[in-house]
């Protein structure tokens, strides 16, 4: 009956000061909205990242000179097509191995012309990777192996260079030079920023031809199951070690991969998370501020409920309820902004940022503790107030 | 001491001393006085004679910095403030010059107020102060809010709120100070009433059956002060004369 009385009054005393009330709150509503579209995001990229990268393939191990790197890779590749041998024995089979030299050349059909993604790779790479086709053939292994010019396009490209006719047979310039098109990507869409319809197969012998390189920057190499991947990647490295002396090789696995990107993401997420923490901070400090004020306000008041029987306890339930009332209101529309700016964020990004019900929960329970944290010191300094100076006060 | 448990309250030798930057103001020295349960007291004097301190020690706001104080049988001085609230709760009823009512609440829920604290329910709570707004004939007020009424109302829901626990004991500091003449004699006229005992509704458990709340009123008015069984005077902090009437029953 105390507590109705003092829910009831808290209530009425932030009814009575809306405006001032409204913008108290608003360190709460940013603070908690940060909360929510931080979790939304950083939920939502996690599980972008994961698909992107098991739609890859599956058990796969990355192999590139140097150290792992995300880009493009800065050291110049001593890979060549032997290693690939070298390693294709080790991995137990040719189809196992997809290796790749790429570069970004200028493609030309008619009078159209784009920039495009040019991957010399081995005919095995949609087993190896999760390619398919939406028309015409891919690479064959005498088209690797006679150094065919031939070339499967990316959907952006075809499209872009065809328009709505049918590639399959035309011939069409790659750097300069003449290349018959067999066979067109499914659409992809883009992964990992970036976009992965724009890129175009040609065989690994004509790419290094083309681009004048006997390099190969990259292996990827499937294993029959995850187990493998740990010893299958320290033999790898070993042989490529011996056989390059003085250049560093890395393994890495698509869990690896993800570790990684998960710190980014971690670092991201703490970053947010500080902004969250400040603005709550902040917010918390001005509940504080404006309940002190409340206090002060109502000493009057105070001194008569204290005068008519009310303990210092009820006095303190009152004042911490019109905080805590406060913080949860504040977090109940930043729970609304949070809510809808992550709705943004999926609309306009790849990113599927959702917010979370644990999110949700979290918020409100984190606004209603910023209004306990904040509010017992004022709540306090009412319930000790002294009832005769509280009732002269003016 | 044989009389503790029957009076409603008693100060003996209470004396109290503020504290003010280092300059200690004494303004009650050695007071000692009994409320027997029933009585009308009547008390007056001129500004800063220790009048409304001597209220808030009787009605257990305040504690005496040396002397003791007898609340319903219990000494102030060992109890905690939690304690002195629920003491003040069951047994005291204040009226206050400036009525302290709580603004933007209706004259229903200021009169119930105290039964808030006392635990009631919301029900029996509205019943009891309609109760106590028909004795002080606010019946049709019940919905107005302090600023929809004239002072004189507003001071008699602040009586109605002073009764509505059934105190044993009813402090009024300067009740009509803030009012003109006429109402303020209506003002005195009802509390004199209440303490004849002529609102059944009032009785509190701790009066004698019959008889009404022991009423202690701070005034200024010679007339009121005469009609009173007891007439106490204070200056400087102490209580100077103590004088009934002639021909009043003690
Ligand atoms: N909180 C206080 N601090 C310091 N002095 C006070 C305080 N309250 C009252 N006094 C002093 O105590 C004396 C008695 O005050 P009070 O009881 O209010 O007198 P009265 O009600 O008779 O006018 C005065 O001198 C007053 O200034
Ligand atoms: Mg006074």
């Amino acid at each position: 009956m105390r507590f109705a009385e003092a829910w009831r009054v808290a209530l009425e005393a932030l009814r009575a000061n809306r405006l001032r009330s409204a913008l108290t709150t608003l360190g709460v509503v940013i603070g908690v909205a940060a909360v929510v579209v931080l979790v939304a995001i950083g939920t939502g990229a996690k599980s972008y990242v994961e698909s992107e990268v098991e739609g890859l393939g599956s058990n796969l191990l990355l192999v590139v000179p140097g150290e792992v790197n995300f880009g493009n890779a800065p050291t110049v590749s001593p890979l060549t097509l032997s290693d690939v041998d070298a390693v294709a024995r080790i991995a137990g089979g040719r189809d196992r191995v997809a290796a790749t030299v790429s570069s970004g050349e200028t493609v030309q059909y008619g009078t159209s012309r784009r920039f495009a993604s040019v991957l010399g790779v081995l005919e095995n790479t949609p087993q190896v990777f999760i390619r398919t086709l939406a028309r015409g053939t891919y690479l064959t292994r005498s088209d690797v192996d006679t150094g065919r010019r031939v070339t499967v396009l990316g959907y952006g490209v075809a499209h872009a260079l065809f328009g709505d006719r049918d590639p399959i047979g035309q011939q069409m310039d790659i750097a300069g030079v003449r290349f018959r098109v067999i066979g067109v990507f499914a659409q992809l869409g883009e992964s990992l920023g970036v976009d992965r319809d724009d890129e175009i197969h040609i065989p690994i012998t004509s790419a290094q031809r083309l681009f004048g390189t006997s390099r190969v920057d990259g292996l990827a190499i499937k294993a029959d199951d995850a187990s493998q991947l740990g010893s299958l990647g320290s033999r790898v490295v070993a042989e490529l070690s011996r056989r390059h002396p003085g250049t560093e090789f890395s393994a890495v696995t698509q869990d690896q991969i993800l570790g990684v990107l998960g710190k980014v993401l971690g670092i991201l997420t703490g970053v947010l998370a500080a902004i969250a923490g400040i603005s709550l901070l902040v917010g918390g400090v001005g509940v504080s501020n404006i309940m002190l004020v409340s206090v002060r306000e109502r000493t009057r008041e105070i001194g008569l409920r204290k005068a008519v029987g009310a303990r210092p306890r009820d006095i303190v339930v009152q004042f911490l309820l019109e905080a805590v009332l406060l913080t949860t209101l504040g977090g109940t529309i930043g729970i609304g902004l949070g809510i809808g700016a992550a709705a943004v964020v999926a609309a306009l990004s790849p990113v599927p940022a959702a917010a979370t019900w644990w999110s949700i929960a979290l918020a409100f329970g984190v606004s209603a503790a910023v209004g306990i944290v904040f509010g017992v010191v004022p709540a306090q300094r009412a319930g000790r107030l002294d009832p005769v100076v509280a009732l002269r006060s003016e | 001491m044989t009389d503790v448990p029957t009076a409603a309250v008693e100060a003996r030798e209470v004396s109290r001393v503020y504290q003010m930057g280092g300059v200690s103001v004494t303004a009650l020295r050695r007071v000692s006085l009994t409320v027997a349960p029933g009585d009308y007291i009547t008390i007056s004097g001129p500004s800063g004679s220790g009048k409304s301190t001597l209220m808030h020690l009787l009605g257990g706001l305040d504690r005496p910095t040396s002397g003791q104080l007898w609340l319903g049988g219990q000494e102030v001085g060992g109890l905690s403030a939690t304690a002195m609230a629920q003491l003040r709760n069951r047994r005291i009823g204040f009226v206050f010059q400036s009525f302290h009512l709580l603004p933007r609440t209706t004259a229903l829920d200021n009169v119930a107020l105290p039964l808030v604290y006392a635990g009631i329910a919301a029900g029996q709570r509205r019943r009891r102060a309609a109760q106590l707004l028909e004795l002080v004939g606010l019946g049709n007020r019940m919905r107005h809010r302090p600023n929809q009424l004239s002072g004189g109302e507003q001071q008699r829901v602040a009586i109605a709120r002073a009764l509505v626990a059934s105190p044993s004991l009813l402090l009024a500091d300067e009740p009509t100070g803030n009012l003109d003449t006429a109402t303020g004699a209506e003002v005195l006229a009802l509390l004199e009433k209440l303490n004849a005992g002529s609102g059944g509704a009032v009785a509190g458990g701790s009066s004698p059956a019959g008889s009404g709340v022991a009423v202690v009123i701070v005034t200024h008015d010679a007339e009121v002060a005469a009609r009173a069984r007891r007439q106490i005077r204070m200056r400087d902090g102490v209580v100077v004369a103590e004088a009934a009437p002639p021909g009043a029953a003690r």
